[in-house]
């Protein structure tokens, strides 16, 4: 099996602030950030690889029917640096981070992947695919690419409106191969909405390799035939993609149209919990992209400007897995959604047909369980 | 009160929903400055300018995502399929996310977007400008489908649908865009989704048809009225909800029903009424529903007339169920 080298990777013009070891780069430019919120950016990653870890173990103890980790994409997801709540996200099933920047809190996180009926989205996705409208972040569904046309809608609606928010959508290289990806970009640089579209290419679209997704040189370089800037960024290195999500995000809010970034990284592990690389993928190729973790980078330029500590981190994770140990818990043991809210928006009123089908499955439901009697 | 055909209904219909609701967005292919293929849309651009009546570019997809990203940021879209043929590239933007956006989100993000489509055969318009796709859509959970037959329930079911918050399929019957004719009032109103009509009332067989094919049961009603044969003819209008208590008291009453449409047969929509009609009226049933539909077979070109139900074919129907 051939091995996708970061080496090789690097060789087209990538942009990068932090080297491997956290150390800026001669001649970068480093985007302004406050100390407060370089720590909220190493937090919100950490946050997503406590939470990984321990949902995957919930996972393999057959606690929870399906997960997907980030490992190793983390910074990607902080793209939604420079947004403003009046900001939308139309995310994929692969940014947490997004999510828990925007304040979506590991409560909402657990019970949306138990179903349960406390789930924002009353138990009617599989894990992972939340939706938090007071949060502007638009519910994710599977199949890939459909939210790009979709983000480019909002973003045309928020010009047309006078305001100016932005829209910002997230997909991974695999999408790009997509009729929306094309269809989505083509009307976005048409319209000059104010989106950003964000590539994760992470080298893998389930086992098929990137290579085998485009023949073009890079993802980033596919927005000249939309008419807009493409900007090819170290996925992995989150002051670059912060500095090129800045440059964006302030190109959309100016009315100058939309921006595509391909945020070169590497998906660590497998697609989701129902997969296993080994099958298809050289064992020792995740080896070869672990120096450039994104977590370990940060955390030696925190250290680097004497505003990391040992006591910090511990102090985060400890408090991530105690929320999760407390929310897991009620999570579990939350029931799911009352079987009369099988029926409940499917429209905005029932019809009959549907009182006609309601009727007839609450009957059945009082016969089989005589508890139901009583609810 | 004017006289207008089903194209000016729907005219008027556009005109007034962007007049009243500033949110009412129009996007489409041509729907801009040409007014639409059809001419459904004609003067709106000049009237509202081009950031609300949108000419897109050529993709369906586009449309309709564009449509839903719209719609969930709290607008009101009325995107244009130029031919319901052409409805296929945007068919998971309609059924996997605009009809499901609502339900899989918990009801956080409501999906407001009324799709109009030309539909239908009879224009010499060969298999990609002729198709009856109805059935597809019905059989989506989460999207209502309007069919209207005449330029009255065009421009008010189009505004009923205008005014409420479901996804639907406004589909538009464009043999008889410019040849149905009636008076229509100026101003607004509405004609309530989900209630069919009772066009003529009738004793001995129901017809149930929609769309270009209720002036076909309205033709097989007059024949069958030739040779002493009493029909009652029904217009569904609404095709989800189906208005099922005016179908099942009619044929409950008449005990015949042939169901007509110009979809193929196979899985047809008049499938689902007889079997809806079967569950409730059957010990009123003097003989089986008949069905006469399109062909099973992809929509000809030459031969169009032949694969079209047609007042004959209809009136064949009737007296089967009469004589069976």
């Amino acid at each position: 099996m051939n091995i996708k080298n970061p080496a090789t990777v690097d060789s087209l013009e990538l942009r990068r602030v932090l080297d491997d070891d956290g150390k800026v780069v001669a001649g970068a430019k480093v985007p302004e950030v406050s100390e407060k919120d370089l720590l909220r950016l190493f937090e919100t990653m950490l946050m997503v690889r406590v939470v990984d870890e321990r949902m995957m173990r919930i996972q393999r103890q057959g606690k929870l029917g399906f997960y997907m980790k980030s490992l190793g994409e983390e910074a990607t997801h902080l793209s939604v640096f420079p947004l403003r709540d009046d900001d939308w996200i139309f995310p994929s099933y692969r940014e947490q981070g997004a999510w828990f920047w925007r304040g979506y809190g590991i409560e909402n996180f657990l019970n949306q992947l138990f179903g349960n009926r406390k789930d924002p989205t009353k138990g009617r996705q599989m894990p992972v695919h939340h939706s938090a409208n007071w949060l502007n972040v638009v519910s994710i569904s599977s199949p890939v690419g459909t939210q790009i046309p979709q983000a480019v809608g909002t973003a045309a609606a928020m010009k047309a409106s006078g305001t100016d928010s932005v829209a910002m959508t997230f997909f991974g290289e695999g999408t790009s191969s997509t009729g929306e990806f094309h269809v989505g970009m083509n009307f976005a640089g048409v319209m000059k909405a104010p989106v950003i579209f964000v590539i994760r290419n992470n080298g893998w679209a389930i086992s098929t390799s990137s290579e085998r997704q485009s023949a073009a040189k890079s993802f980033a370089c596919k927005a000249v035939g939309y008419g807009m800037p493409g900007i090819r960024v170290d996925g992995n290195d989150i002051l670059a993609v912060i500095q090129a999500s800045n440059e964006a995000v302030e190109r959309a809010r100016a009315g100058l149209g939309p921006t595509l970034i391909e945020c070169v990284t590497y998906r660590i592990e497998g697609h989701s919990s129902s997969d296993d690389p080994s099958v298809y993928r050289n064992p020792a190729e995740p080896s070869l992209w672990e120096p450039k973790d994104p977590l370990n980078r940060m955390r030696a330029y925190l250290k680097n400007e004497s505003i990391w500590s040992e006591g910090l981190e511990k102090e985060i994770s400890d408090k991530y897995n105690d929320e999760i140990t407390k929310y897991l818990a009620i999570a579990e043991a939350e029931p799911p959604p009352a079987v009369e809210t099988l029926f409940d928006d499917v429209f905005q009123e029932l019809p009959w047909h549907l009182k006609e089908q309601k009727e007839y499955l609450m009957q059945q439901a009082r016969t089989k369980n005589p508890h139901l009697h009583n609810s | 009160m004017p006289t207008m055909n089903i194209i000016q209904a729907v005219n008027s219909a556009l005109r007034i929903q962007m007049t009243n609701e500033p949110k009412a967005i129009i996007l489409g292919e041509d729907v801009g400055k040409f007014g639409g293929v059809f001419r459904a849309t004609a003067g709106l651009f000049d009237e509202f300018g081009e950031d609300r009546v949108i000419d897109t570019p050529l993709a369906e997809a586009g449309i309709i995502g564009a449509a839903i990203g719209m719609a969930i940021y709290g607008m009101r879209p009325i995107p244009e399929i130029q031919f319901s043929d052409f409805i296929f590239p945007a068919f998971d933007q309609i059924v996997n996310e605009l009809a499901k956006f609502r339900y899989r989100s918990g009801g956080q993000y409501p999906c407001p977007v009324v799709i109009r489509t030309p539909v239908g055969g009879g224009i010499r318009g060969g298999h990609y400008h002729s198709q009856s796709p109805e059935a597809l859509f019905i059989h989506t959970p989460g999207l209502k489908v309007v069919l209207p037959s005449n330029p009255y329930d065009a421009k008010g079911l189009l505004l009923a649908c205008l005014k409420q918050d479901d996804p639907v399929l406004f589909m538009e019957p464009k043999k008889i865009y410019r040849a149905s004719r009636g008076e229509v009032p100026e101003g607004e109103y509405t004609v309530e989704i989900g209630k069919a009509k009772v066009v003529s009332e009738g004793e001995q067989v129901t017809l149930i048809a929609y769309g270009a094919m209720v002036d076909i049961i309205k033709d097989a009603a007059k024949k069958a009225a030739e040779i002493g044969i009493s029909c009652e003819v029904i217009d569904l209008r609404t095709l989800l909800p189906f208005d099922i208590e005016t179908i099942t008291e009619s044929v409950t009453k008449t005990g015949r029903a042939v169901v007509v449409h110009e979809a193929p047969k196979t899985c047809g929509f008049g499938a689902e009424l007889a079997s809806s009609l079967y569950e409730r009226c059957l010990a009123s049933l003097e003989a089986p529903i008949e069905r006469v539909c399109g062909f099973d077979t992809p929509f000809p070109y030459s031969l169009e007339h032949e694969y079209m139900p047609n007042a004959d074919r209809v009136l064949g129907a009737i007296r089967k169920t009469l004589e069976w």
